[in-house]
């Protein structure tokens, strides 16, 4: 079912060519990788040709608000086990980004792609995957995106009567509401810290219990379904009850819940668990993402958080005082440009740390971490942070531009 | 309020804590404990009773569903017009201002009955949703400086005889009436569209409730160093031209 066996109709030849040749002239104009206005021009060209790419293709999806990128490729490490994989392995993850990085995988038999939640159903139709991955659902950028719930709602609506084997995360109310529709549905207890966008019930309104672990709506009987895949501390539990180790060079709680998810996607083609773990081991860094980069006779963790529960998984993984954190929060188009959503995060956590603050929001942080009582230094440049830090690692936490800000000035 | 305690009511976070406000509280709280208060905060979900004995209730912007169910809890438990009818002072935010007005415009469309303790009804914007920074002018009688906020919301909110415009409009939207008001308050009831959160942005604004609360005319000082720098940077950006 899978490979090259029937060839793109000429439009879309014409159509890939189109778009590879403006991806190189983007290149060249030194405007990055040129995959998305190159995904646009051949969109342009051919409006079917996501799907005619997708079509000799086994198609997973991956969506979420937090670990979308990482676990796309955590699960297209481990398909690699059973053929060659094509991937949006840059998280160019809307539709023209998604289209270009299809276009340059004519021979691999499967497409793992990480798609952003707003064009989830549109993409879900375009390109009729195998297996959809749905990991998490909270609060993100609320001045230009959709309200949480809404998204939620669209996800139902769009993946009702898809034939795809969704991969859910059970212990988010939100994701077993947007899964519910669906009839092919394999849960995974993958954990979730965040909470705060869950606490009224997404069928009824009524006010949700959360006993431990459990969940149910005390008034319409919505409840947390039964896993099949279940995390438990450093292994996965798979549906026969036995148990693997989870053995990861990517840090934290989170990426392990990544790796259970991938795993039980890696078992819908046939990857036995073992296999696809060993092969996620091989994953060190993500675009950066926790990547350790030596900078001004520092180790510089880098890791990315953009919005509160990304933050609180975050502060889970990093180390304990007396190791320095480096905090840059950016709120330009691409960050949303509303900061209001520091105070969701537990900056508390970072008691006993010593805190430096950079990034175009320094102030707001500044005012977020002295009401939550911590002692932080605010400087104008990663340079001078880092200078002020005491030698040996440090953290460093950043949203999504700012991010891309530091791994441009440590050279990575 | 009693001899050196607070008690601080942070309304429904259940359903009206999605665009950062709960920093109010914190804002509050923390300004509050800076002036030797006891503070007591007491969070409220919105299958528990409103206590009707706090001094402050903070109540946030939430998103379209869970505000008409916040509003139906409200109306139906009564506590929070007992609690005004006391002299309980409350700050509401965008969703949680919509609700203390006679009446909004809900998720289905309808137009629903709020608590009415502000003379202001909302209806929903035709045009483009009301989102970016507000910058406006205090009304003078309340003493405090500019007002520095973030607004989205899609409401337009009219004010009746009885309710005062909080501040007027230098830049941004506010009630979305196109006459430049922001918000509204009566005696001890505010309400308010900005969020940032405004009480971070505006520390004077907890420092007038605190005061109000208090019953004194001034508060000992505190450094406001990061506050007056966050504040100079946004009313800066807000007034530089495009």
């Amino acid at each position: 079912m899978a490979g090259n066996t029937e060839p793109l109709s000429p439009r879309a030849k014409l159509a890939v060519t189109a778009g590879k040749a403006a991806a190189a002239v983007s290149r060249a104009a030194g405007r990055g990788s040129g995959s998305v206005i190159g995904g646009k021009v051949a969109l342009r060209l051919d409006p079917d040709l996501l799907g005619a790419l997708a079509q000799h293709l086994d198609v997973v999806l991956v969506s979420a608000t937090n670990g979308k990128t990482t676990t796309t490729r955590l699960i297209a490490e481990a398909l690699r086990a059973s053929g060659p994989v094509v991937s949006n392995a840059l998280g160019a993850n809307m539709p023209a980004g998604i289209t270009s990085a299809l276009a340059g995988g004519s021979d691999a038999k499967y497409g793992v792609i990480e798609v952003d939640e707003k064009y989830l159903a549109g993409v879900a139709r375009d390109v009729t995957p195998k297996v959809i991955a749905l990991l998490n659902l909270s609060r993100d950028q609320l001045d230009r995106a959709a309200e949480t719930r809404m998204l939620a709602e669209k996800w139902r609506e769009g993946l009702q009567g898809s034939k795809a084997v969704i991969v859910a995360n059970c212990d988010d109310p939100l994701i077993v509401w947007s899964a519910s529709s669906s009839q092919n549905v394999v849960w995974v207890a993958a954990g979730q810290e965040w909470k705060d966008d869950a606490w009224s019930c997404p069928s009824c309104g009524g006010v949700m219990q959360r006993p431990g672990d459990d969940w149910f709506c005390g008034e319409c009987g919505f409840r947390r379904p039964a896993p099949s895949w279940v995390l438990s501390g450093d292994h996965v539990l798979d549906p026969h009850g036995s148990a693997w180790p989870i053995h990861l060079q990517l840090p934290g709680r989170a990426n392990k819940a990544n790796a259970a998810t991938s795993a039980a996607v890696a078992a819908v083609f046939g990857v036995p668990p073992q296999v696809a773990l060993e092969r996620m081991y091989q994953v060190q860094a993500v675009a950066g993402r926790y990547d350790v980069v030596n900078f001004q006779g520092r180790d510089l963790r880098l890791l990315l958080a953009k919005n509160p529960a990304g933050w609180l998984e975050t502060f889970s993984l990093i180390d304990p005082p007396p190791t320095p954190v480096i905090l840059s929060v950016n709120a330009r188009g691409a960050d949303g440009t509303d900061t209001s959503w520091l105070w969701d995060v537990d900056y508390p956590r970072l008691a006993g740390h010593p805190i430096f603050v950079i990034g175009d929001r320094k102030l707001d942080l500044a005012v977020r971490l002295e009401v939550a009582g911590l002692d932080f230094r605010v400087c104008e440049t990663l340079d001078e942070a880092v200078q002020l830090a005491p030698p040996g690692q440090i953290e460093l936490i950043a949203n999504y531009t700012a991010f891309q800000d530091v791994r441009r000035r440590v050279g990575n | 309020m009693s001899d050196n305690s607070l008690r601080l009511v942070w309304v429904y976070p259940d359903l009206l804590s999605t665009y950062g406000d709960q920093g109010n509280a914190l804002v509050v709280e923390r300004r509050a404990r800076q002036r030797g208060l006891d503070v007591h905060r007491v969070d409220v979900r919105s299958d528990q009773p409103i206590p009707t004995s706090g001094d402050i209730y903070l109540i946030g912007g939430g998103e379209d569903r869970p505000q008409r169910l916040a509003a139906e809890r409200l109306l139906r438990d009564g506590g929070l017009e007992r609690a005004v009818s006391n002299g309980a002072i409350v700050f509401s935010v965008c969703a949680g201002y919509q609700i203390l007005g006679k009446a909004f415009v809900n998720d289905v469309g309808q137009r629903q009955e709020g608590l009415g303790l502000l003379d202001v009804e909302t209806v929903r914007g035709e045009g483009d949703r009301c989102v970016g920074d507000v910058l406006a002018d205090i009304d003078p009688r309340l003493g405090l400086p500019q007002l520095t906020g973030f607004e989205n919301h899609q409401g337009i909110t009219h004010l009746g005889p009885t309710a005062r415009p909080f501040a007027r409009t230098v830049m941004g939207r506010g009630n979305g009436t196109g006459d430049g008001t922001e918000g509204a308050y009566n005696d001890t009831v505010f309400g308010t569209y900005m969020h940032g959160p405004v009480m971070a942005r505006n520390p004077l604004i907890a420092d007038l409730l605190l005061k109000l609360a208090l019953d004194v005319n001034a508060l000992p000082p505190v450094d406001d160093r990061w506050y007056e720098a966050l504040r100079a940077e946004r009313i800066a950006t807000a007034t530089q031209p495009a």
